[in-house]
């Protein structure tokens, strides 16, 4: 099964859109470059319709080493999370997850 | 940042396309990737992250106000897991 890439993203604005192929393949670039970017710079990136990108602080923990069982600190980490709009979250629930 | 910002910084950091444009496009792109996770495929943007759904069982709920039990259909859900360039620019941040 394949996935969505940059490049059918791209291909996507080229046929719907009449882009030439450098412009769809930069606007993709940017789409997810400046999400990256305002995250990166702790802004919270809020795409009504589709979700919101939040950013959460961990305070650090002890963790282990899975293979050795050896005790390593997690230390305290910044992490994104999505939280999927309303909109979306109904479209998606109603997948019946048919895998033939 | 909304959805108006990044358009409007989208559109800043390229002199082909006009606002109009990038707008049009943005809002194709949003649209195009909630009907691929409509139809239960999977995205993957490289340094990003991916997108995929996450299965959750039927369960018995309640309704807060009645105290009322209503059962609940199995759905699914969105999930997004940050790629490796991303956890790294977004922990760095933490540092400074």
């Amino acid at each position: 099964m394949s996935a969505l890439t940059k490049a059918d993203l791209a291909e996507m604005l080229y046929e719907e859109l009449g882009f030439n192929k450098r412009e769809a393949k930069e606007l993709v670039e940017l789409f997810f470059e400046e999400i990256r970017t305002a995250l990166e710079t702790n802004e919270h990136v809020k795409l009504s319709g589709f979700g919101n990108f939040d950013l959460r602080d961990k305070t650090s923990r002890p963790g282990r080493n899975p293979k050795t069982g050896e005790e390593i600190p997690i230390s305290a980490r910044r992490v994104v999370t999505f939280r999927p709009g309303q909109k979306l979250k109904a479209r998606v629930e109603n997948y019946a997850g048919t895998n033939q | 940042m909304t959805k108006s910002e990044l358009i409007e910084r989208i559109a800043e950091q390229q002199d082909q396309l006009s606002l109009k444009d990038v707008e049009l496009a943005v809002k194709l792109m949003l649209e195009h990737m909630s009907q691929v996770l409509a139809a239960g495929e999977r995205i993957e943007i490289r340094g990003f992250g991916s997108f995929s759904l996450h299965y959750r069982a039927p369960r018995v709920g309640r309704n807060p106000k009645t105290g009322d039990s209503v059962e609940l259909t199995g759905k699914y859900v969105p999930h997004f897991k940050p790629g490796k360039e991303m956890r790294d620019r977004v922990n760095e941040s933490i540092q400074h």
